[in-house]
């Protein structure tokens, strides 16, 4: 029994998929409540996309880092950790998501900032269905491959 | 739409609302309304009566609306009542549905039989036609042919109950006109009206003149039974005959509505179906007939006063909007005529008359609606007057309530009651709304508003009131309690008759809005404008026409005393203009800083107008002066559009933003996107969406501080109208574009440009607004199409509402609608109007559900359908590509065919075979596919195509489908036969041609009306007679190239022209330019380019699509 890197791969993906799984439920919350009309899709579209606040007179660029482009990012991190540490499995199991990504993120529609969602489409119904869907979808991912991770990591430790 | 109604928004119509506003005088209010829905309204079915009204013209109608409202009617209406249902009831199946209407023309028939005076006459028809429905089924039956007026008149003098009514009715037909004019809007109303009637009416146009005035005193007598009306009351006799039959089924159903209320008399079982009429017919139970009059009656009562009002209102509209309106009339007549070729020939003896009603109907239309087209040899299917709007099979007493397919209009009127069979039928299921419309409306103060507890919902017709106390919200289904203050009417002054108030009368109804509903003191009307001014603006001389246009209207911008303007010029600087009181003359700041703009004197930039008028009227003279010289080309519309906003955002306002090229200096600035050697390419159509989201971002906070904006775009070269769209499509502004405009070389754009500027100066206005669409439970909104900003599912946040503004709503199916005979829709929008009142609008519309494949077919609108896939595929092509929406609107036309081949159809025949309701969707589709928003292979410019598809977006459903299918008319041959009388004017009515070039002959001249812009086409033979008489020159060779306007000669054919050309022209928030156009014009391949039935080098003709369709369908 080894602490080898795959290990450690294992083990922080583990812990950024619990991250995940908190961001996948909060994107299933902001839509409902979006659906059931607690809120203004302005809002609603800034709190789910990265927001670049022009801070006024000081000119200071603060980035308000949501969830978006960090679920993007984490997701990109790990993948990468698992192709250093030579997991083809999980690497293969995580490419379609990832080219998901990919794909998503090249096609969203003509923004300025960085995000995923316009606000003046959000509310069309088959948009807001296959956003909500999207995050059911990617909840139960990250909810398997959080075991997955788990038994992964007992298997490395223990295997090696 | 029609000019009536626009007059009666701007200036008086509004003004009496206001001054009515006020529940104090309930009985004035109520009447206004009555009137002004009849003019909005006028349900189809009324339509056969308008027309026969319509001789009396003005009169008419107004007495219509009216009357309905006197008791009187009902007490006679009940008795009648039972009958009715009967002939509403039919469910889509049955005939007699329409019958009613079919009675109410023949009605019109004898009149015309009859000599009157056309003004006076108005007023007793108006009341025969009310009378006969309610009244009339019995009377009817029996002596049809006299029945209306006798029966008219006896309500009219049971009517007295009711204070001013009475007085109105008795008197006749004379009566009747004054109380109208009482109300201002009616007034105004009627003239258009009577131009309506005749023209559906045509074929009976001869009788017309008569129309005696004189009923309105004889009515009593029955001069109206006794006079010609003979051929007409056969018609009734055959149609009534068709309703008693339909009578037996029609009882079943109403008991079972009765069940609910076993306690009803039975006599009012009929009309049980709905709840409300239950509770109605409670009442009536209660009360014995006499006295019911008025208080039961009331619904009955209420009826009449529609089908009155519906029936002119139709006259005042467009040919397009009447007929949405007239369905019941329209729609037989084409049907009729085009089986007897000659199409629009002079009236139908009135036993052409009776076939033609029978099929009318929607109800009755079973038969009609679904009568199965072979569309491959049918080819003259093309109605010769506008295409009426289909009418909902509802229960007659609904139907009347119903809200005005002018202003909501559903593409299936028939809703399904499940999406598996909504599925099945492929047709989309829509709302297309013209919630702002200018109306005359019944306005109601109030402290409370009655509304549903728990789904919001205002009360209105629809509702069923369980006992005085309870009322049961008919979305929703909760049961609510019926405040205190509702119990008193204020419209009859008594009290314990909830069901009568005019909110529970009218389908469309304004209120006042007490604080609770605003969030924030009313906003004063506030106007800044926003003017290119750099060189390439100079050049085209727009300025002096812009500021000589708001010189003159500058008294007539609606407002009151806290009323502020504001300008704003700019090029590559931001010009502002202090105005504030005192000083001597306006004075320009400029600010060059455009990367972080900032206002130099905010307290002085908007000033209140009353106070500073001189000094804007001194701006406004110097201004077209001031910048003669400049040689700045740059324009830097980003940075003023923020300084606007800065300016505007503490108070929200309106916009108004003149742009002249492609803004390229600072924030938002663009780049050239078309290539112009792309633009007949037949692939794939780049660069309909924004090339960056500034503007949209800008319009998203500017909906937020309530601002909107209104783009005027002038330019001759490519201005990127995808991307600076954005900026009023999302502010819920308005977007009005000039293609090559030039004050010298273009006038007819300038003429255009001048029209509208004034009409949007002087139109009506809401601020702060939202509206808020609320459907029965198991419905749902699924997508909006217009310029707004959604904010949440059911909510459109609209800092702006204009009159000319048009909504779509796509909606679905969620949950099964068994056990529900009808689903109601309501619009409700909520604005500051310009003189700081918070009002509420609501209009409310009840459809019937049905279960079975072939009603839903038989209840397709297809102009609707029309114009919702139009706006369907609009999103398409942005999101998508034009090619995929081009697919989608054609699979559009082979699903919905081959799905009424296979599921609606019992005998299957070769041929490519559509119901009667839906035999122009293919054409549509065509018209759609040929449209400048869709097409390809014919060189377009991507400006025009953006613009084209805002306008199908944007404008209401009558004007769309003028966008969408020109009407063509010839004009060389126009004679008074079957022309509209308004005033003092006789407009012709030229039948509408199909859009072919076998249609045109060298011999005539065509007018063709596309929308926007009308060509008046001059064959190379044509008749020396209308050359000379009507264009005023010796020979077709003398014809110049360029000409905008008809000279006015002093010509009866002259005169007919312009009559007709300019009544088109009247009927429009828009002022369509006129090209005269020779035969070998520069411009006659945008008129060929209309021609949508014939082959064009990229596109099919309409006989190629058909078998295209045919082939695709039996695959």
């Amino acid at each position: 029994m080894a602490f080898t890197f795959a290990a450690f791969c294992y083990m922080l993906a583990l812990l950024l998929t619990a991250a995940l799984i908190f961001f996948a439920i909060w994107h299933i919350i902001a839509f409902d409540e979006l659906k059931t009309d607690y809120k203004n899709p302005i809002d609603q579209c800034n709190t789910l996309n990265p927001t670049i606040e022009k801070v006024k007179k000081i000119k200071r660029v603060k980035i308000a880092i949501k969830l978006v482009l960090p679920e993007y990012l984490i997701h990109f991190f790990f993948c990468v950790m698992f192709l250093c540490a030579a997991e083809w499995l999980t690497l293969f199991l995580n490419l379609p998501l990832l080219a998901y990504h990919v794909w998503r993120y090249t096609s969203r529609p003509v923004m300025s900032c960085p995000g995923l969602y316009d606000p003046t489409t959000i509310m069309n119904a088959d948009i807001l269905a296959y956003c909500q869907k999207e995050g059911w979808c990617k909840l139960a991912f990250y909810l398997l491959s959080f075991f997955y991770y788990l038994y992964g990591m007992i298997y490395v430790l223990v295997s090696s | 739409m029609s000019t009536a109604g626009f007059n009666s928004q701007n200036g008086t119509g509004t003004g009496q609302t206001y001054t009515n506003g006020p529940s104090q005088n309930p009985v004035a209010l109520q009447q206004p309304s009555g009137v002004g829905y009849s003019v909005n309204h006028q349900p189809a079915y009324n339509q056969m009566q308008a027309k026969v009204l319509a001789p009396p013209g003005p009169a008419l109608y107004p007495s219509g609306p009216y009357q309905p409202v006197p008791p009187g009617p009902q007490v006679g209406s009940y008795p009648p009542a039972p009958a009715q249902p009967l002939l509403p009831r039919p469910q889509i199946g049955v005939l007699p549905s329409h019958t009613p209407p079919q009675s109410a023309s023949p009605g019109p028939g004898p009149w015309p039989a009859q000599a009157t005076p056309p003004a006076q006459a108005t007023p007793p028809p108006p009341a025969v036609t009310s009378t006969g429905y309610y009244t009339g089924p019995p009377a009817w039956q029996y002596a049809a042919p006299r029945g209306p007026a006798p029966n008219h008149v006896n309500p009219a003098a049971a009517a007295p109950p009711l204070m001013s009514h009475s007085s109105t009715q008795p008197p006749g037909p004379g009566a009747p006109p004054t109380s109208i004019h009482g109300y201002t809007q009616l007034g105004s109303a009627p003239p258009p009206m009577n131009p309506l009637p005749p023209h559906t009416y045509q074929p009976n146009r001869p009788a017309y003149g008569p129309p005696p005035t004189m009923k309105p005193t004889a009515p009593p007598a029955g001069p109206p039974g006794t006079t010609g009306t003979p051929p007409p009351p056969k018609a009734d006799a055959q149609c009534w005959g068709a309703a008693s039959s339909a009578r037996p089924p029609a009882e079943p159903d109403t008991q079972e509505g009765d069940v609910e209320c076993p306690g009803d008399v039975a006599g009012n079982g009929p009309q049980a179906p709905n709840s409300y009429n239950h509770v109605d017919n409670r009442m009536a139970g209660a009360a014995p007939p006499g006295p019911p009059g008025r208080h039961l009656g009331h619904y009955p009562s209420l009826p009449p006063g529609y089908q009155n009002t519906s029936a002119p209102p139709p006259s005042s509209l467009h040919p397009a909007l009447q007929a949405a309106t007239q369905p019941y009339t329209q729609g037989p007549l084409p049907y009729q005529q085009q089986p007897g070729g000659p199409g629009p020939s002079p009236g139908p003896a009135p036993a052409q008359l009776s076939p033609s009603m029978a099929a009318m109907s929607l109800q009755s239309s079973t038969p009609e609606a679904l009568r199965v087209v072979n569309l491959l040899q049918e080819r003259n299917l093309l109605p010769p007057a506008p295409v009426p709007a289909p009418t909902p099979c509802l229960t007659q007493d609904l139907q009347k309530l119903n809200c005005s397919p002018e202003v909501f209009r559903c593409t299936l009127t028939s809703i399904p009651q499940t999406q598996s069979v909504l599925n099945k039928a492929k047709l989309p299921l829509g709302l297309l709304l013209h919630p702002f419309k200018d109306l005359s409306l019944p306005v109601v103060t109030s402290s409370t508003i009655v509304r549903c507890r728990s789904c919001r919902t205002y009360i209105n017709p629809f509702v069923s009131f369980l006992d005085q106390r309870r009322w049961k919200c008919n979305l929703c289904y909760r049961v609510n309690d019926v405040p205190e203050e509702f119990m008193y009417n204020p419209v009859s002054r008594s009290y314990g008759e909830p069901h009568k108030r005019p909110e529970v009368q009218n389908a469309t109804i304004e209120f006042i809005a007490p604080s609770e509903y605003m969030l924030r003191p009313p906003q004063p009307a506030v106007y800044l404008f926003v003017l290119d001014v750099s060189h390439n603006a100079v050049e085209t001389g727009y300025l002096s026409v812009f500021c000589q246009s708001l010189l003159d209207n500058i008294n007539a911008l609606p407002g009151d005393s806290r009323t502020k303007v504001g300008f704003i010029t700019f090029d590559s600087t931001i010009h502002f203009y202090n105005l504030q009181e005192g000083l001597s003359q306006p004075q320009m700041l400029i600010v060059s800083d455009i990367e972080d703009i900032f206002l130099p004197t905010p307290d002085s930039l908007l000033v209140n107008l009353n106070e500073c008028k001189e000094l804007v009227q001194d701006l406004l003279k110097s201004l077209p002066n001031l910048f003669e010289k400049t040689m700045e080309t740059q324009s830097a519309l980003g940075s003023a559009l923020q300084a606007a906003f800065k300016l505007l955002s503490p108070t929200g306002g309106r916009m108004s933003v003149f742009q002249t090229q492609l803004p390229n200096l600072g924030v938002g600035a663009l780049q050239s996107r078309e290539d112009p050697n792309q633009r007949a390419s037949a692939k794939d159509v780049q660069h309909l969406s924004p090339a960056t989201d500034f503007y949209k971002k800008l319009a998203l906070d500017c909906s937020g501080q309530q601002v909107a904006v209104d783009l005027f775009l002038l330019s001759a070269q490519y201005c990127d109208l995808a991307t600076l769209g954005c900026i009023s499509r999302y502010s819920a502004g308005s977007v009005y574009y000039y293609p090559s405009y030039h004050h010298q070389h273009n006038p007819a754009q300038v003429e255009r440009f001048q029209r509208d500027l004034k009409r949007y100066l002087t139109r009506k206005i809401g601020f702060e607004a939202v509206m808020r669409i609320r459907c029965t439970k198991g419905l749902s909104i699924h997508t909006f199409h217009g310029n707004f900003f959604v904010r949440s599912t059911d909510l459109l946040s609209l800092p702006n509402v204009n009159p000319d503004a048009g909504f779509a709503v796509q909606m679905s199916i969620e949950e099964n609608l068994d056990d529900m005979q009808v689903v109601s829709f309501q619009a409700a929008l909520l604005y500051t109007s310009s003189k700081g009142e918070r009002r509420i609008r609501v209009h409310t519309m009840c459809l019937p559900v049905v279960s079975s494949l072939s009603d839903v077919f038989a209840g397709a609108d297809v102009q609707a359908i029309t114009g919702l896939l139009a706006c369907m595929a609009v999103d398409r092509s942005v999101t998508s590509s034009l090619s995929d929406a081009r697919d989608a609107m054609t699979n559009a036309a082979i699903d919905s065919l081959s799905s009424y081949r296979q599921s609606a159809l019992t005998i299957q025949q070769p041929g490519l075979l559509a119901p009667a309701c839906l035999r122009l969707f293919p054409l549509y589709i065509l018209a759609l596919l040929k449209q400048k928003a869709f097409r390809t292979g014919t060189s377009t410019r991507l400006d025009e195509r953006v613009f084209a598809m805002y306008q199908l977006k944007y404008q209401p459903l009558a004007f769309a489908m003028l966008m969408i299918h020109p009407a063509l008319y010839r004009l060389d041959d126009l004679s008074d036969e079957g022309a509209l009388n308004i005033g003092e004017q006789t407009i012709p009515q030229p039948r509408v041609l199909q859009l072919s070039v076998e249609k045109l002959s060298r011999e005539g001249a065509f007018l063709l009306d596309a929308g926007l812009v009308m060509y008046l086409w001059i064959g190379r033979n044509c008749h020396q007679n209308f050359l000379s008489q009507v264009l005023g020159v010796s020979s077709y060779a003398a014809v110049p190239e360029k000409l905008y306007l008809l000279p006015e000669l002093d010509t009866a054919e002259s005169q007919r022209t312009r009559a007709f050309v300019s009544w088109l022209r009247d009927q429009r928030p828009f002022f369509p330019s006129l090209h005269i156009i020779r035969d070998e014009s520069q411009l006659k391949p945008h008129f060929l380019q209309n021609m949508i039935e014939d082959r064009t080098e990229s596109a099919l003709s309409y006989y190629e699509f058909l078998l295209h369709l045919q082939q695709q369908i039996s695959k």
